[in-house]
């Protein structure tokens, strides 16, 4: 008996250097340790054995077993890690093929600044407001100080409805609206269309966008105004940006101001993005006038504050490196998907 | 504006270089655009003088010519005929560079050495309609006496510098030399030298020899003429054909160079008729009849109308005030009597009337800026001086003044605190009192008050003064504050960040934004096929549009989007998809007695690789996001011209139409040049925001099992299957989870005119396992509704 045991495993050890895969394995084992395997046999023969040499086999049987479950359990372990190396390496990919990745759309360049504006004023206490395209002659200009016959009226090409309305020449009307309906503090930015009686070229439309400010509480002074627009000009053009205010003359506002900022692209030696001149104006602002300030109902000696204006075309314009503006407008995405 | 600074330097002394004054004029108010630097790239020109003249041996056309340049005598070969022996010429030496980049070198003509150029005033980079005096292709011959050897340039008025000022519409003084040379001195602090006027008159009294009458008092504040007799009309002299050349105007003669140089100077554009042409030497200031004519002084006839304001004579027209003058008084050179106007006209008027006539002159430009009328007599004499200071005329005593509206000076009141209130400064009484004085303010110091001068009406309030206290001061020197006072919150309201989530779920969606016109023609309302009562029809029109294409504020964003694809097809852009929020303009009625009403529309718009339910899947897309999905219903009932009738829908959102989509109808698609399948969603984003909620509710996840049952009918073709999900949802109740549509059949085995469809239902509770008998009950439920409601039967 202690022969056929010791027979069997090495006929186990043999046949399991030949098996080939997980299946080959099952077989051996069930011929082996199965209900009718060999192993099984040779136990059912326990019952011949001596009684008293019965406890050193049956010690023997069990190793013998624990054995062979041990061999198995090794093959079966290779058998195993081979099958997943194999297919691990018939996994492989070339990872320089073409994605399925999701189609993103693009925004317009003018929004894309539109929203920088937005989030740096937002930043500094400004809310946002809106005002009607259609728009009463009052709020165009009267209410901005541009009586019937001022000169800024034929400047401003205006289109007319009727001697009562008008396309708005300016996002301005809006500030006296706001100055209408709330009380200050106030701080408010309102982008928008304008409208003007321009002929389509490369710099101009006779639709653009503009962007307006205005602050107004107690003790605002033309130094708020400096101080916001150059913590503006910082953020959208970066530290190293400086700022230049220059006397100007708006109806609505005084003192009035134009603002420029050191040429980005040559830093103010002069090029042909800034006309030699170091500077590209930017902006327009000043302090509203307090003519306009009684208008809209708010006290101008207890309250001043300031306005600014700017146009989002030329400010998209300069960020881009774009020359034509008319390429806002049609809309072909070949330069829409550039942004 | 342009200022010749040789001539600017008469009035004030300027020490520093050109672009040191200029930046500091820009950084006090007067903003320049630009410098010319004359003559800047032309070098080594000097005054010569011709010595000898003879026949080149080998050229007929040529001539050898000896030319005495200082320290040297130099052979000069040219073809030049017009110089004689002892005539002064400018010669460009070997080495000098002239106009057009031409440089000068020492060479051979036929076989004669040649070492310099004589000059044109076209090789000096200068304009020949300038100097009358010039010959066609010929040397200049220098007039007067120059050292041999000296410079040329400075007889040309080369070396000069020319600034351009942008002059704003509120300071009028400035659109003279006097007015920059008064800004000049106040703003590098110096002295300001008026001009002295003072002149002879000879005896007599011009109002016996003319008189004027000005009947549109309104439009001619005031009209100021003097007679010159004796006058000898001939060139100028050179010092004025300088000045006026360096501003760019061409000098004529010296009675009309005079009224020229006087409109530079001062500002005040000028007019002189032949007194001999004016019957009765009677000058009427009048409106126009209608359809009145006249030649104006460029020989073009010119019809009026009763709005245009003129100077006539007893008879016809002589010119159109402030305008141009006209043909028939103008001088001429046997002029023996001359009447000089000096005037003042409505600015608006002139303005309308030169837009008018398509003439826009040196004069009307002046006379639309609001001048001085006080400004009108000064002119009047300077003219008289000048025309005696160069031999033009002598000037008759008597003066004609009429319709004399002076203006008053403004009286304003400062306080120091308020200004420096305003400006966050902390600036002295005395320094602001020497920024007044220096701009000529009279100030009363114990007032606290003060006078501007009436060139100045735009001084009207202590905030004018606060700025001509911070220019002079200087911007720059303005301290930078953050403003203090009260906090406020920046933020964006709900709409806002709904439309900010529309364009990026817009983007995410593959979509690109589009921004189209707000204007638009009346003929898109063929080209969108609208009927003759469509609504859209009602649109606010422009009274002076440009062009007809500009002619509407639009009544709706279709057009603009259809264009946008238009473009983009013509240029055979492929897979186009893109968006707009943009806004309509709906007037209630025409004419408009109270503002459109501006709604904010989302337009899609796409072809290429796309169908309805593409367009449809980027909205429900967006209803997800804006967590009103559920309440989204898609109806096709609903009349829109420019889509295909059996594709289209209206959108519903809980009850209320929010706005629509489709497929474009092929006859619009043609009308638009796209030769694909298009499709269209316009979407109002006031009612879709009004639906939108960003407040999310928890709810546990679910713990017990879903129950899944399929259900598969056959019901008549047209029954929609949004018609179904809605029977299947109400009877269901709140078990219901989810439904999905897996199959809809038509065809073998179903009957003609019927459809097969099929639905993955799925069931769950929150607080238990459902039980078969439940699940049984809804399902019967839900066939039963089925089956009563819409007819369907039950496949098995």
């Amino acid at each position: 008996m202690k022969e056929q045991l010791e027979a069997i495993k090495i006929k186990v050890v043999k046949s399991l250097s030949n098996v080939a895969d997980l299946k080959a394995l099952e077989e051996v084992r069930i011929n082996i340790l199965g209900k009718k395997g060999e192993l099984t046999s040779i136990l059912k023969g326990m019952k011949d054995v001596e009684p008293k040499d019965r406890p050193m086999i049956g010690a023997l049987v069990n190793e013998v077993r624990a054995d062979i479950e041990a061999a198995i359990e090794t093959a079966k372990n290779s058998l195993v890690s081979k099958a997943r190396e194999q297919q691990l390496k018939e996994e492989v990919i070339d990872v320089t093929m073409p994605s399925n990745k999701k189609v993103l759309g693009h925004r317009h360049p003018m929004h894309i600044v539109l929203e920088d504006l937005k989030n740096i004023f937002i930043g500094m206490g400004y809310q946002i407001a809106k005002g009607p395209e259609v728009e009463e002659d009052y709020y165009n200009f009267k209410a901005l100080n541009i009586p019937e016959d001022h000169p800024a009226r034929d400047e401003q090409d205006t289109f007319y409805i009727d001697k009562n309305f008008v396309l708005r020449t300016s996002t301005s009307p809006t500030q006296v609206h706001v100055m209408e309906h709330e009380k200050p503090p106030i701080r408010v930015i309102a982008p928008g269309r304008v409208y003007r009686s321009d002929e389509v070229d490369a710099t101009h439309s006779p639709m653009f966008h503009q962007v307006e400010g205005l602050v107004i509480d107690e003790h605002i002074t033309m130094a708020d105004l400096k101080g916001a627009l150059a913590e503006f000009v910082k953020e959208l053009y970066g530290e190293d940006a400086k700022v230049r205010f220059r006397p100007h003359y708006f109806p609505f506002t005084e003192p009035s101001a134009e603002v420029d900022v050191s040429c980005f692209k040559c830093g103010g030696t002069g090029c042909n993005i800034c006309k030699g001149s170091g500077w590209i104006e930017i902006l327009g602002c000043g302090m509203v006038h307090p003519k306009v300030l009684e208008m809209s109902g708010i006290d101008s000696t207890k309250y001043s504050g300031f306005a600014f204006g700017m146009g989002l075309e030329r400010i998209t314009m300069l960020r881009y490196g774009i020359e034509d503006l008319r390429l806002f407008y049609e809309n072909d995405i070949r330069f829409l998907k550039q942004f | 504006m342009n200022v010749s600074m040789n001539w600017l330097k008469e009035y004030v002394t300027i020490d520093c270089d050109v672009q040191t004054f200029a930046d500091k004029m820009t950084m006090s108010g007067s903003n320049v655009d630009r410098i010319e630097k004359k003559g800047e790239a032309i070098t080594d020109v000097v005054v010569g003088k011709v010595l000898e003249i003879i026949k080149h041996p080998d050229a007929d056309k040529l001539v050898v010519t000896q030319v005495d340049v200082g320290e040297k005598t130099i052979q000069i070969v040219t073809g030049a005929q017009n110089m004689k022996v002892g005539d002064l010429v400018p010669v460009a030496l070997p080495g000098a560079n002239l106009a057009e980049g031409l440089k000068i070198k020492e060479g051979k003509l036929r076989g004669i050495a040649s070492n310099g150029m004589m000059c044109s005033v076209e090789e000096l980079g200068l304009d020949p309609e300038h100097f009358p005096d010039a010959p066609e292709h010929g040397i200049y011959v220098i007039k007067g006496d120059y050292p041999l050897g000296s410079d040329a340039k400075p007889i040309f008025g080369l070396g000069d510098a020319i600034v351009e000022f942008e002059i704003t519409s509120n300071r009028p003084d400035c659109f003279s030399l006097l007015g920059i040379a008064r800004e000049a001195a106040a703003t590098i602090n110096t002295d300001f030298h008026y001009p002295k006027i003072q002149y002879n008159e000879v005896a007599g009294d011009m109002n016996q020899h003319a008189s004027v009458e000005v009947i549109a008092t309104d439009l001619c504040p005031r009209f100021v003429a003097k007679i010159l007799v004796d006058v000898d009309i001939k060139p100028s002299p050179k010092w004025m054909q300088d000045r006026l050349r360096s501003v760019g105007i061409r000098p004529i003669n010296n009675l009309v160079d005079i009224t020229n140089f006087v409109m530079v100077e001062m500002g005040q554009p000028m007019h002189a008729y032949d007194l001999e042409e004016l019957t009765h030497g009677k000058i009427i200031v009048r409106r126009a009849n209608d359809k009145e004519k006249m030649m104006t002084l460029d020989g073009e006839e010119r019809e009026l109308d009763n709005t245009m304001l003129v100077i006539a004579g007893e008879e016809e027209v002589i010119g159109v005030a402030g305008v141009m003058g006209g043909e028939g008084s103008k001088v001429k050179d046997h002029t023996g009597m001359i009447l000089l106007e000096a005037a003042n006209f409505d600015p608006a008027s002139i303005r309308k009337t030169s837009k008018k006539i398509g003439l826009r002159t040196d004069a009307s430009t002046k006379f639309e800026k609001h001048l001085d009328p006080n400004t009108a007599l000064i002119a009047m004499e300077r003219a008289c001086q000048l025309a005696e200071m160069i031999g033009a005329g002598r000037v008759m005593a008597g003066i004609i003044d009429v319709n004399k509206s002076e203006r008053k000076p403004n009286k304003v009141a400062y306080n120091v605190g308020n200004i420096n209130r305003l400006l966050g400064t902390d600036i002295s009484e005395k320094e602001m009192v020497g920024y007044f004085k220096r701009l000529e303010f009279v100030v009363d110091e114990d007032q606290k008050e003060i006078l501007a001068p009436t060139f100045r009406a735009d001084i009207e309030c202590e905030a004018d003064l606060a700025e001509e206290v911070a220019r002079l001061y200087g911007y720059d020197r303005l301290p930078t504050t953050l403003a203090t006072g009260t906090p406020t919150v920046g933020k964006k309201s709900f709409t806002q960040r709904m439309e900010d989530l529309t364009r990026q779920i817009m983007e995410d969606c593959s979509l690109n934004e589009a921004m189209t016109y707000s204007f638009e023609s009346p003929k898109v309302y063929e080209k969108l096929n609208l009927g003759p009562d469509s609504h859209l029809r009602l649109a606010v029109k422009i009274d002076n549009p440009l062009g007809e294409d500009f002619s509407i504020m639009r009544t709706t964003t279709v057009n603009g989007m259809l264009q946008a694809l238009s473009n983009n097809y013509a240029k055979r852009n492929e897979k186009v998809g893109l968006y707009e929020i943009g806004t309509i303009y709906e007037p209630k009625a025409i004419p408009l007695k109270e503002l459109p009403k501006e709604s904010q529309k989302l337009t899609i718009g796409m072809y290429g690789d796309c169908d309805f339910f593409k367009l449809k899947g980027i909205l429900e897309t967006l209803f997800e996001a804006f967590n009103c999905l559920n309440h989204a219903k898609w109806d096709p009932n609903i009349e829109v011209s420019y889509l295909h009738p059996g594709r289209k829908a209206k959108v519903i959102m809980k009850n209320k139409e929010i706005g629509y989509i489709g497929e474009v109808h092929p006859d619009v698609l043609d009308a638009y040049d796209i030769h694909e399948k298009a499709y269209i969603a316009v979407i109002d984003m006031k009612d879709l925001i009004d639906e939108a909620s960003l407040d999310h509710k928890y709810t546990p996840v679910p713990r017990y099992p879903a129950v899944n049952r399929d259900v598969a009918m056959l019901v008549k073709e047209e029954i929609l299957v949004g018609a179904i999900e809605e029977v299947i949802r109400a009877r269901s109740g709140k078990m219901l989870e989810k439904l999905e549509l897996f199959d809809v059949y038509k065809g073998k085995q179903i009957e003609a005119g019927y459809k097969s469809v099929a639905y993955a239902l799925s069931f769950r509770a929150a607080d238990r396992t459902l039980q078969e008998k439940e699940i049984s009950k809804t399902m019967e439920k839900i066939l039963k509704g089925l089956e009563n409601e819409l007819g369907a039967t039950l496949r098995k």
